[in-house]
Protein backbone atom coordinates (compact mmCIF):
# COMPACT_ATOMS: atom_id res chain seq x y z
CA UNK A 1 0.00 0.00 0.00
CA UNK A 2 1.46 3.86 -0.59
CA UNK A 3 1.73 5.94 1.86
CA UNK A 4 -1.45 8.13 2.40
CA UNK A 5 0.20 11.90 1.93
CA UNK A 6 -0.44 14.17 4.95
CA UNK A 7 -1.32 17.75 5.25
CA UNK A 8 0.26 20.01 8.08
CA UNK A 9 -2.61 19.38 10.47
CA UNK A 10 -2.24 15.65 10.53
CA UNK A 11 -1.21 15.59 13.90
CA UNK A 12 -4.03 18.16 14.94
CA UNK A 13 -6.57 15.94 13.76
CA UNK A 14 -5.10 12.63 15.52
CA UNK A 15 -4.71 14.65 18.99
CA UNK A 16 -8.59 16.09 18.29
CA UNK A 17 -9.82 12.23 18.35
CA UNK A 18 -10.26 12.30 14.35
CA UNK A 19 -11.38 9.22 12.26
CA UNK A 20 -8.74 9.32 9.71
CA UNK A 21 -9.61 7.41 6.52
CA UNK A 22 -7.73 7.36 3.15
CA UNK A 23 -9.42 10.26 1.12
CA UNK A 24 -8.09 9.86 -2.90
CA UNK A 25 -4.49 9.41 -1.31
CA UNK A 26 -5.01 11.37 1.85
CA UNK A 27 -4.57 10.83 5.46
CA UNK A 28 -8.09 12.99 5.94
CA UNK A 29 -10.65 12.72 9.28
CA UNK A 30 -13.69 11.58 8.14
CA UNK A 31 -15.62 12.78 11.08
CA UNK A 32 -14.29 13.84 15.18
CA UNK A 33 -17.36 13.48 17.11
CA UNK A 34 -19.80 12.35 14.45
CA UNK A 35 -20.87 13.32 11.35
CA UNK A 36 -24.12 14.25 12.00
CA UNK A 37 -23.08 16.69 15.38
CA UNK A 38 -20.34 17.90 12.83
CA UNK A 39 -23.27 18.93 10.22
CA UNK A 40 -25.39 20.53 12.92
CA UNK A 41 -22.60 22.41 14.35
CA UNK A 42 -22.07 23.95 10.76
CA UNK A 43 -25.88 24.51 10.31
CA UNK A 44 -26.42 26.13 13.70
CA UNK A 45 -23.01 27.75 14.72
CA UNK A 46 -19.77 27.00 12.93
CA UNK A 47 -17.24 24.16 11.56
CA UNK A 48 -13.54 24.16 11.15
CA UNK A 49 -12.37 22.19 8.13
CA UNK A 50 -9.14 20.73 7.06
CA UNK A 51 -8.90 21.10 3.10
CA UNK A 52 -5.43 21.16 2.53
CA UNK A 53 -5.64 18.31 0.58
CA UNK A 54 -7.38 20.95 -2.27
CA UNK A 55 -4.70 21.45 -4.96
CA UNK A 56 -3.77 25.14 -6.17
CA UNK A 57 -2.51 26.21 -9.41
CA UNK A 58 -1.30 29.43 -10.26
CA UNK A 59 -1.33 31.39 -13.58
CA UNK A 60 0.73 34.17 -13.95
CA UNK A 61 2.36 36.31 -17.31
CA UNK A 62 0.38 38.73 -20.12
CA UNK A 63 -1.81 35.79 -21.60
CA UNK A 64 -3.10 34.61 -17.59
CA UNK A 65 -6.48 35.97 -18.68
CA UNK A 66 -6.50 34.49 -22.30
CA UNK A 67 -4.95 31.16 -20.90
CA UNK A 68 -8.05 30.55 -18.12
CA UNK A 69 -10.67 31.98 -20.82
CA UNK A 70 -9.39 29.33 -22.87
CA UNK A 71 -9.59 26.54 -20.73
CA UNK A 72 -12.97 27.24 -18.88
CA UNK A 73 -16.60 27.36 -19.89
CA UNK A 74 -17.45 30.43 -17.26
CA UNK A 75 -16.56 34.16 -18.31
CA UNK A 76 -14.03 35.49 -16.25
CA UNK A 77 -13.76 38.86 -18.55
CA UNK A 78 -16.26 40.48 -15.93
CA UNK A 79 -14.47 39.54 -12.95
CA UNK A 80 -13.15 42.60 -10.64
CA UNK A 81 -9.66 42.59 -8.71
CA UNK A 82 -9.67 40.24 -5.87
CA UNK A 83 -13.28 38.52 -7.06
CA UNK A 84 -14.00 34.59 -6.85
CA UNK A 85 -15.57 32.59 -9.42
CA UNK A 86 -16.96 28.89 -9.63
CA UNK A 87 -15.94 27.25 -13.46
CA UNK A 88 -16.35 23.68 -14.96
CA UNK A 89 -13.43 23.01 -17.17
CA UNK A 90 -14.03 20.32 -20.29
CA UNK A 91 -12.76 18.48 -22.25
CA UNK A 92 -13.64 19.19 -26.55
CA UNK A 93 -16.78 16.73 -26.00
CA UNK A 94 -18.32 18.90 -23.25
CA UNK A 95 -17.49 16.13 -20.46
CA UNK A 96 -16.05 17.61 -17.70
CA UNK A 97 -12.39 17.80 -16.38
CA UNK A 98 -12.98 18.91 -12.97
CA UNK A 99 -14.62 21.95 -11.55
CA UNK A 100 -12.60 24.65 -9.82
CA UNK A 101 -12.46 28.35 -8.60
CA UNK A 102 -10.51 31.06 -10.12
CA UNK A 103 -9.43 34.14 -7.76
CA UNK A 104 -8.21 37.25 -9.59
CA UNK A 105 -4.81 38.59 -7.69
CA UNK A 106 -3.95 40.51 -10.36
CA UNK A 107 -4.71 41.35 -14.30
CA UNK A 108 -2.19 38.81 -15.03
CA UNK A 109 -2.14 37.01 -11.90
CA UNK A 110 -4.84 34.33 -11.12
CA UNK A 111 -5.33 31.26 -8.74
CA UNK A 112 -7.29 28.47 -9.29
CA UNK A 113 -8.30 26.13 -6.73
CA UNK A 114 -9.13 22.09 -8.35
CA UNK A 115 -9.99 18.64 -6.64
CA UNK A 116 -7.37 17.30 -4.75
CA UNK A 117 -8.22 14.19 -6.30
CA UNK A 118 -8.48 15.87 -9.74
CA UNK A 119 -4.93 17.90 -9.10
CA UNK A 120 -2.15 16.46 -11.51
CA UNK A 121 -4.85 15.68 -13.90
CA UNK A 122 -5.81 19.19 -13.95
CA UNK A 123 -2.38 20.59 -13.84
CA UNK A 124 -1.47 18.21 -17.05
CA UNK A 125 -4.75 19.21 -18.98
CA UNK A 126 -3.99 23.06 -18.28
CA UNK A 127 -0.35 22.48 -19.39
CA UNK A 128 -0.82 20.44 -22.70
CA UNK A 129 -3.78 23.49 -23.31
CA UNK A 130 -1.78 26.60 -22.85
CA UNK A 131 0.91 25.92 -24.97
CA UNK A 132 1.52 28.80 -27.29
CA UNK A 133 -0.13 31.53 -24.72
CA UNK A 134 2.85 33.68 -22.90
CA UNK A 135 1.65 32.79 -19.35
CA UNK A 136 3.37 30.55 -16.65
CA UNK A 137 0.96 27.99 -14.77
CA UNK A 138 2.29 26.66 -11.81
CA UNK A 139 1.07 23.73 -9.26
CA UNK A 140 1.70 25.41 -5.92
CA UNK A 141 -0.65 22.78 -3.96
CA UNK A 142 2.63 21.90 -1.75
CA UNK A 143 3.27 25.70 -0.59
CA UNK A 144 -0.41 26.20 0.74
CA UNK A 145 -2.58 24.86 3.55
CA UNK A 146 -6.76 25.54 3.18
CA UNK A 147 -8.76 25.23 6.51
CA UNK A 148 -12.68 26.98 5.54
CA UNK A 149 -15.00 27.85 9.15
CA UNK A 150 -18.39 27.68 8.11
CA UNK A 151 -21.39 28.69 9.54
CA UNK A 152 -23.68 31.18 11.18
CA UNK A 153 -20.81 32.16 13.57
CA UNK A 154 -18.05 32.01 11.59
CA UNK A 155 -17.56 35.50 10.61
CA UNK A 156 -17.40 36.98 14.35
CA UNK A 157 -14.71 34.27 15.13
CA UNK A 158 -12.67 34.99 12.67
CA UNK A 159 -12.55 38.42 12.93
CA UNK A 160 -11.78 37.86 16.80
CA UNK A 161 -8.73 37.11 14.95
CA UNK A 162 -8.21 39.59 12.30
CA UNK A 163 -8.05 43.92 11.81
CA UNK A 164 -9.39 43.25 8.32
CA UNK A 165 -13.08 44.54 8.59
CA UNK A 166 -14.85 40.96 7.50
CA UNK A 167 -18.20 43.27 7.00
CA UNK A 168 -16.36 44.73 3.93
CA UNK A 169 -15.53 41.19 2.50
CA UNK A 170 -18.34 40.04 -0.17
CA UNK A 171 -19.39 37.15 -0.73
CA UNK A 172 -17.10 35.42 -3.06
CA UNK A 173 -14.37 37.68 -2.83
CA UNK A 174 -11.26 37.42 -1.24
CA UNK A 175 -8.89 39.94 1.21
CA UNK A 176 -5.31 38.56 0.45
CA UNK A 177 -2.63 39.91 3.10
CA UNK A 178 -4.70 39.17 5.36
CA UNK A 179 -3.51 38.53 8.75
CA UNK A 180 -5.31 36.27 10.80
CA UNK A 181 -3.78 34.57 13.81
CA UNK A 182 -0.72 37.22 13.40
CA UNK A 183 0.01 34.66 10.18
CA UNK A 184 -0.28 35.84 6.31
CA UNK A 185 -3.32 34.43 4.34
CA UNK A 186 -5.54 34.55 2.02
CA UNK A 187 -8.98 35.01 2.52
CA UNK A 188 -12.36 34.28 0.80
CA UNK A 189 -15.90 34.71 1.52
CA UNK A 190 -16.29 31.15 -0.01
CA UNK A 191 -17.19 27.50 1.00
CA UNK A 192 -18.82 24.17 0.21
CA UNK A 193 -20.93 23.91 2.77
CA UNK A 194 -24.49 26.06 1.83
CA UNK A 195 -23.49 28.14 4.73
CA UNK A 196 -21.92 31.47 4.93
CA UNK A 197 -18.15 31.02 5.43
CA UNK A 198 -14.35 31.48 5.17
CA UNK A 199 -11.84 30.00 3.32
CA UNK A 200 -8.26 30.31 4.26
CA UNK A 201 -4.97 29.57 2.32
CA UNK A 202 -1.70 30.09 4.40
CA UNK A 203 1.71 28.40 4.29
CA UNK A 204 2.11 24.72 5.22
CA UNK A 205 4.21 26.05 8.84
CA UNK A 206 1.25 28.83 9.69
CA UNK A 207 -1.55 26.05 9.38
CA UNK A 208 -1.34 24.23 12.60
CA UNK A 209 -0.87 27.78 14.49
CA UNK A 210 -4.22 29.36 12.74
CA UNK A 211 -6.07 25.95 13.27
CA UNK A 212 -5.47 25.89 16.95
CA UNK A 213 -6.08 30.00 17.60
CA UNK A 214 -9.42 29.98 15.53
CA UNK A 215 -10.53 26.77 17.21
CA UNK A 216 -9.72 27.72 20.95
CA UNK A 217 -10.81 31.60 20.05
CA UNK A 218 -14.02 29.92 18.47
CA UNK A 219 -15.03 27.23 21.20
CA UNK A 220 -17.16 29.17 23.49
CA UNK A 221 -19.63 30.33 20.40
CA UNK A 222 -19.71 25.95 19.22
CA UNK A 223 -16.81 26.37 16.87
CA UNK A 224 -15.99 22.09 16.56
CA UNK A 225 -13.82 20.66 13.69
CA UNK A 226 -15.84 18.75 11.25
CA UNK A 227 -14.24 16.30 8.76
CA UNK A 228 -15.25 14.92 5.15
CA UNK A 229 -18.46 13.36 5.88
CA UNK A 230 -20.17 16.26 7.18
CA UNK A 231 -18.75 18.19 4.62
CA UNK A 232 -20.38 15.84 1.95
CA UNK A 233 -23.61 16.18 3.93
CA UNK A 234 -23.38 19.91 3.81
CA UNK A 235 -22.31 20.47 -0.21
CA UNK A 236 -24.43 17.88 -0.64
CA UNK A 237 -27.81 19.37 0.92
CA UNK A 238 -27.15 22.92 -1.00
CA UNK A 239 -26.63 20.61 -4.17
CA UNK A 240 -23.21 21.34 -4.23
CA UNK A 241 -21.43 19.30 -7.32
CA UNK A 242 -18.69 16.64 -6.45
CA UNK A 243 -16.53 15.57 -8.67
CA UNK A 244 -16.92 11.96 -9.76
CA UNK A 245 -20.76 11.97 -8.68
CA UNK A 246 -22.97 15.10 -10.68
CA UNK A 247 -19.42 15.94 -12.62
CA UNK A 248 -17.11 13.73 -14.36
CA UNK A 249 -15.93 13.10 -18.29
CA UNK A 250 -19.05 11.34 -19.04
CA UNK A 251 -21.48 14.26 -17.56
CA UNK A 252 -21.65 17.68 -18.87
CA UNK A 253 -22.10 20.90 -16.93
CA UNK A 254 -25.44 21.55 -18.76
CA UNK A 255 -26.56 17.79 -17.62
CA UNK A 256 -25.29 19.01 -14.23
CA UNK A 257 -27.57 21.96 -14.14
CA UNK A 258 -24.45 24.77 -14.51
CA UNK A 259 -25.59 26.18 -17.18
CA UNK A 260 -25.68 29.38 -15.75
CA UNK A 261 -21.85 28.74 -15.31
CA UNK A 262 -21.23 27.91 -19.09
CA UNK A 263 -20.71 31.12 -20.92
CA UNK A 264 -22.23 29.77 -24.21
CA UNK A 265 -21.97 33.54 -25.94
CA UNK A 266 -17.83 33.66 -25.00
CA UNK A 267 -15.82 33.84 -28.29
CA UNK A 268 -14.10 30.72 -27.48
CA UNK A 269 -13.07 27.64 -24.95
CA UNK A 270 -12.57 24.43 -24.83
CA UNK A 271 -15.84 22.49 -25.06
CA UNK A 272 -17.51 24.82 -26.80
CA UNK A 273 -19.23 23.25 -29.84
CA UNK A 274 -19.93 20.40 -27.97
CA UNK A 275 -21.99 22.09 -25.40
CA UNK A 276 -24.28 24.52 -27.90
CA UNK A 277 -24.52 21.57 -29.95
CA UNK A 278 -26.04 19.56 -27.06
CA UNK A 279 -27.94 23.07 -25.94
CA UNK A 280 -29.63 23.04 -29.47
CA UNK A 281 -30.49 19.63 -29.50
CA UNK A 282 -31.67 19.62 -25.62
CA UNK A 283 -30.30 17.45 -23.04
CA UNK A 284 -31.29 13.86 -22.61
CA UNK A 285 -30.94 14.02 -19.07
CA UNK A 286 -30.81 16.41 -16.19
CA UNK A 287 -30.24 16.38 -12.66
CA UNK A 288 -32.97 16.46 -10.54
CA UNK A 289 -33.67 15.99 -6.72
CA UNK A 290 -35.44 13.10 -5.21
CA UNK A 291 -37.18 12.84 -1.63
CA UNK A 292 -37.70 9.00 -1.05
CA UNK A 293 -40.94 8.54 0.12
CA UNK A 294 -40.58 5.27 1.69
CA UNK A 295 -38.15 5.12 4.60
CA UNK A 296 -34.53 4.11 3.09
CA UNK A 297 -31.01 5.63 2.40
CA UNK A 298 -30.19 6.41 -1.15
CA UNK A 299 -26.98 5.93 -2.52
CA UNK A 300 -24.89 6.93 -5.62
CA UNK A 301 -25.36 4.31 -8.50
CA UNK A 302 -28.87 3.15 -7.25
CA UNK A 303 -31.49 3.35 -10.46
CA UNK A 304 -34.28 5.50 -10.56
CA UNK A 305 -37.88 3.88 -12.25
CA UNK A 306 -40.48 5.23 -13.56
CA UNK A 307 -43.68 2.86 -14.36
CA UNK A 308 -40.62 -0.23 -13.00
CA UNK A 309 -38.70 0.95 -15.66
CA UNK A 310 -34.71 2.17 -15.38
CA UNK A 311 -34.50 5.86 -16.59
CA UNK A 312 -31.45 6.82 -14.97
CA UNK A 313 -29.10 6.74 -11.62
CA UNK A 314 -28.65 8.53 -8.55
CA UNK A 315 -25.08 10.45 -8.39
CA UNK A 316 -25.33 11.30 -4.91
CA UNK A 317 -27.47 10.01 -1.82
CA UNK A 318 -28.06 10.73 1.57
CA UNK A 319 -30.20 11.06 4.31
CA UNK A 320 -30.35 14.45 5.27
CA UNK A 321 -29.31 15.68 8.31
CA UNK A 322 -31.07 18.87 8.26
CA UNK A 323 -34.48 17.59 6.74
CA UNK A 324 -34.75 14.54 7.98
CA UNK A 325 -35.41 12.24 5.07
CA UNK A 326 -33.62 10.17 2.29
CA UNK A 327 -32.22 12.82 -0.60
CA UNK A 328 -30.85 11.76 -3.69
CA UNK A 329 -29.74 13.78 -6.71
CA UNK A 330 -30.16 11.97 -9.45
CA UNK A 331 -29.22 12.01 -13.96
CA UNK A 332 -32.91 11.12 -15.31
CA UNK A 333 -34.59 12.53 -18.59
CA UNK A 334 -35.95 16.10 -18.62
CA UNK A 335 -39.13 14.98 -19.17
CA UNK A 336 -39.56 13.46 -15.85
CA UNK A 337 -37.64 16.16 -13.45
CA UNK A 338 -40.24 17.82 -12.59
CA UNK A 339 -40.88 18.64 -9.33
CA UNK A 340 -43.79 16.19 -7.79
CA UNK A 341 -43.37 13.85 -10.55
CA UNK A 342 -43.73 10.50 -8.78
CA UNK A 343 -40.78 8.04 -9.43
CA UNK A 344 -39.08 4.97 -7.39
CA UNK A 345 -35.76 3.75 -6.32
CA UNK A 346 -34.53 0.49 -6.54
CA UNK A 347 -33.19 0.06 -3.10
CA UNK A 348 -31.45 -3.68 -3.06
CA UNK A 349 -34.19 -4.95 -5.30
CA UNK A 350 -37.05 -3.35 -3.83
CA UNK A 351 -38.83 -0.03 -5.67
CA UNK A 352 -39.23 2.55 -3.19
CA UNK A 353 -41.50 5.45 -3.79
CA UNK A 354 -39.66 8.42 -4.22
CA UNK A 355 -40.75 11.96 -5.84
CA UNK A 356 -39.10 14.69 -7.50
CA UNK A 357 -38.47 17.72 -5.53
CA UNK A 358 -36.64 21.06 -6.03
CA UNK A 359 -32.83 21.67 -5.63
CA UNK A 360 -31.12 23.32 -3.34
CA UNK A 361 -32.64 21.27 -0.91
CA UNK A 362 -31.86 23.22 1.67
CA UNK A 363 -31.06 27.21 0.95
CA UNK A 364 -29.50 29.87 2.90
CA UNK A 365 -29.57 33.51 2.54
CA UNK A 366 -25.97 34.38 1.85
CA UNK A 367 -24.67 38.21 2.43
CA UNK A 368 -24.58 39.27 -0.70
CA UNK A 369 -23.77 43.00 -0.53
CA UNK B 1 -30.12 -19.71 33.20
CA UNK B 2 -26.75 -18.41 32.03
CA UNK B 3 -26.60 -16.74 28.82
CA UNK B 4 -24.02 -17.82 26.30
CA UNK B 5 -22.34 -14.83 24.23
CA UNK B 6 -20.47 -15.32 21.12
CA UNK B 7 -19.36 -12.97 18.11
CA UNK B 8 -18.11 -12.99 14.76
CA UNK B 9 -15.32 -12.13 12.83
CA UNK B 10 -17.62 -9.58 10.99
CA UNK B 11 -18.35 -8.17 14.56
CA UNK B 12 -22.09 -9.67 14.74
CA UNK B 13 -22.76 -10.82 18.00
CA UNK B 14 -25.64 -13.64 18.88
CA UNK B 15 -26.90 -14.10 22.86
CA UNK B 16 -28.36 -17.37 23.36
CA UNK B 17 -30.76 -17.78 26.25
CA UNK B 18 -32.15 -21.71 25.88
CA UNK B 19 -33.69 -21.49 22.37
CA UNK B 20 -34.00 -17.83 21.43
CA UNK B 21 -30.93 -16.07 20.18
CA UNK B 22 -30.54 -12.77 20.06
CA UNK B 23 -28.48 -10.86 17.28
CA UNK B 24 -27.11 -7.65 16.76
CA UNK B 25 -23.59 -5.66 15.70
CA UNK B 26 -20.74 -5.11 18.52
CA UNK B 27 -19.79 -1.67 20.07
CA UNK B 28 -16.69 -1.75 17.32
CA UNK B 29 -18.59 -2.42 15.05
CA UNK B 30 -20.82 0.56 15.85
CA UNK B 31 -17.81 2.80 15.89
CA UNK B 32 -16.83 2.12 12.76
CA UNK B 33 -20.19 2.52 11.23
CA UNK B 34 -20.20 5.83 13.09
CA UNK B 35 -23.99 7.62 12.96
CA UNK B 36 -26.69 4.82 12.31
CA UNK B 37 -29.32 6.46 10.78
CA UNK B 38 -31.45 3.55 9.29
CA UNK B 39 -31.60 -0.10 9.53
CA UNK B 40 -33.35 -2.40 7.40
CA UNK B 41 -34.77 -5.34 9.53
CA UNK B 42 -36.11 -8.84 8.61
CA UNK B 43 -39.39 -9.96 8.07
CA UNK B 44 -40.90 -12.07 11.16
CA UNK B 45 -41.05 -15.68 9.87
CA UNK B 46 -37.40 -15.40 7.65
CA UNK B 47 -35.08 -17.88 7.87
CA UNK B 48 -32.01 -16.97 7.65
CA UNK B 49 -28.51 -19.52 7.19
CA UNK B 50 -25.55 -19.29 9.31
CA UNK B 51 -23.37 -16.20 7.76
CA UNK B 52 -26.74 -15.23 5.69
CA UNK B 53 -27.86 -11.66 5.31
CA UNK B 54 -30.09 -11.07 8.04
CA UNK B 55 -30.30 -7.01 8.13
CA UNK B 56 -28.66 -3.89 6.57
CA UNK B 57 -27.68 -0.99 8.92
CA UNK B 58 -27.18 2.10 7.06
CA UNK B 59 -25.01 5.07 8.33
CA UNK B 60 -24.49 8.19 7.50
CA UNK B 61 -21.98 7.26 4.65
CA UNK B 62 -22.52 3.70 3.47
CA UNK B 63 -24.64 0.76 3.85
CA UNK B 64 -23.66 -2.62 5.40
CA UNK B 65 -25.30 -5.85 5.75
CA UNK B 66 -25.52 -7.61 8.71
CA UNK B 67 -24.66 -11.70 8.80
CA UNK B 68 -26.56 -13.72 11.68
CA UNK B 69 -24.40 -15.78 13.15
CA UNK B 70 -26.59 -18.82 13.14
CA UNK B 71 -28.98 -20.17 10.82
CA UNK B 72 -32.62 -19.86 12.38
CA UNK B 73 -36.20 -18.74 12.08
CA UNK B 74 -36.87 -15.00 12.62
CA UNK B 75 -39.06 -14.89 16.15
CA UNK B 76 -39.29 -10.95 16.55
CA UNK B 77 -37.62 -7.61 15.47
CA UNK B 78 -36.71 -4.43 16.97
CA UNK B 79 -39.30 -2.47 15.70
CA UNK B 80 -37.70 0.37 17.79
CA UNK B 81 -35.38 0.42 15.96
CA UNK B 82 -37.17 1.34 12.49
CA UNK B 83 -38.22 4.83 14.69
CA UNK B 84 -34.74 5.19 16.20
CA UNK B 85 -32.40 3.73 14.59
CA UNK B 86 -29.83 6.04 16.52
CA UNK B 87 -30.17 3.74 19.17
CA UNK B 88 -27.79 1.13 17.85
CA UNK B 89 -24.94 3.89 18.31
CA UNK B 90 -26.03 4.00 21.78
CA UNK B 91 -26.78 0.59 23.41
CA UNK B 92 -25.54 -2.18 20.44
CA UNK B 93 -24.97 -4.72 22.31
CA UNK B 94 -28.13 -3.83 24.82
CA UNK B 95 -31.54 -2.44 23.98
CA UNK B 96 -30.59 -2.35 20.45
CA UNK B 97 -30.40 -6.06 19.27
CA UNK B 98 -31.43 -6.56 15.99
CA UNK B 99 -33.87 -9.42 15.82
CA UNK B 100 -34.15 -12.77 17.77
CA UNK B 101 -34.18 -16.62 16.30
CA UNK B 102 -35.07 -19.54 17.13
CA UNK B 103 -31.82 -21.18 16.50
CA UNK B 104 -31.86 -24.31 14.52
CA UNK B 105 -28.55 -25.69 15.61
CA UNK B 106 -26.80 -24.81 18.81
CA UNK B 107 -23.50 -26.68 17.03
CA UNK B 108 -23.29 -23.31 14.83
CA UNK B 109 -22.26 -21.02 18.34
CA UNK B 110 -18.15 -23.69 18.45
CA UNK B 111 -16.93 -21.74 14.96
CA UNK B 112 -17.58 -18.41 17.10
CA UNK B 113 -15.69 -16.04 19.69
CA UNK B 114 -16.39 -15.89 22.82
CA UNK B 115 -15.76 -12.05 24.84
CA UNK B 116 -11.90 -13.05 25.14
CA UNK B 117 -11.32 -14.21 22.09
CA UNK B 118 -13.13 -11.50 20.17
CA UNK B 119 -11.33 -8.66 22.22
CA UNK B 120 -7.94 -10.04 21.33
CA UNK B 121 -9.25 -10.17 17.34
CA UNK B 122 -9.68 -6.99 17.82
CA UNK B 123 -6.69 -5.75 19.38
CA UNK B 124 -4.86 -8.44 16.36
CA UNK B 125 -6.84 -6.30 13.53
CA UNK B 126 -5.53 -2.80 14.76
CA UNK B 127 -2.08 -3.59 14.20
Amino acid sequence: MTELRRTPLFEAHEQLGGKIIDFGGWALPVQYTGILDEHRAVRERAGLFDVSHMGEIMFEGPQAFAAIQHLLVNDCSGMEMHQVLYSPMCYPDGGVVDDLIVYKLGDQRFLLVVNASNAGKDFDWMSKNIVGFDVSAVNISADMAQIAIQGPAAQDILQRNTTTDLNTLKFFYCAPDTNIAGRKCLVSRTGYTGEDGFEIYCAPADARHIWDTLLASGADSGLIPAGLGARDTLRFEAALPLYGHELSAEISPLEAGLGFFVKLGKDEFIGKDALVAQKAHGLARKLAGIELVDRGVPRQGYTVLSGGAPIGHVTSGVFSPTLQKGLALALIPPEYAKAGTELALDIRGKACAARVVKIPFYKKAYRKE
Amino acid sequence: MSSILRFTRDHEWVKVDGAAASVGISVHAVGELGDVIFVELPAVGDTVAQGGKIAVVESVKAASDVFSPVAGKVVEVNETLSDNPAMLNEDPMGEAWIAKLKIENTADLDGLMNSEQYEKYLKEASH
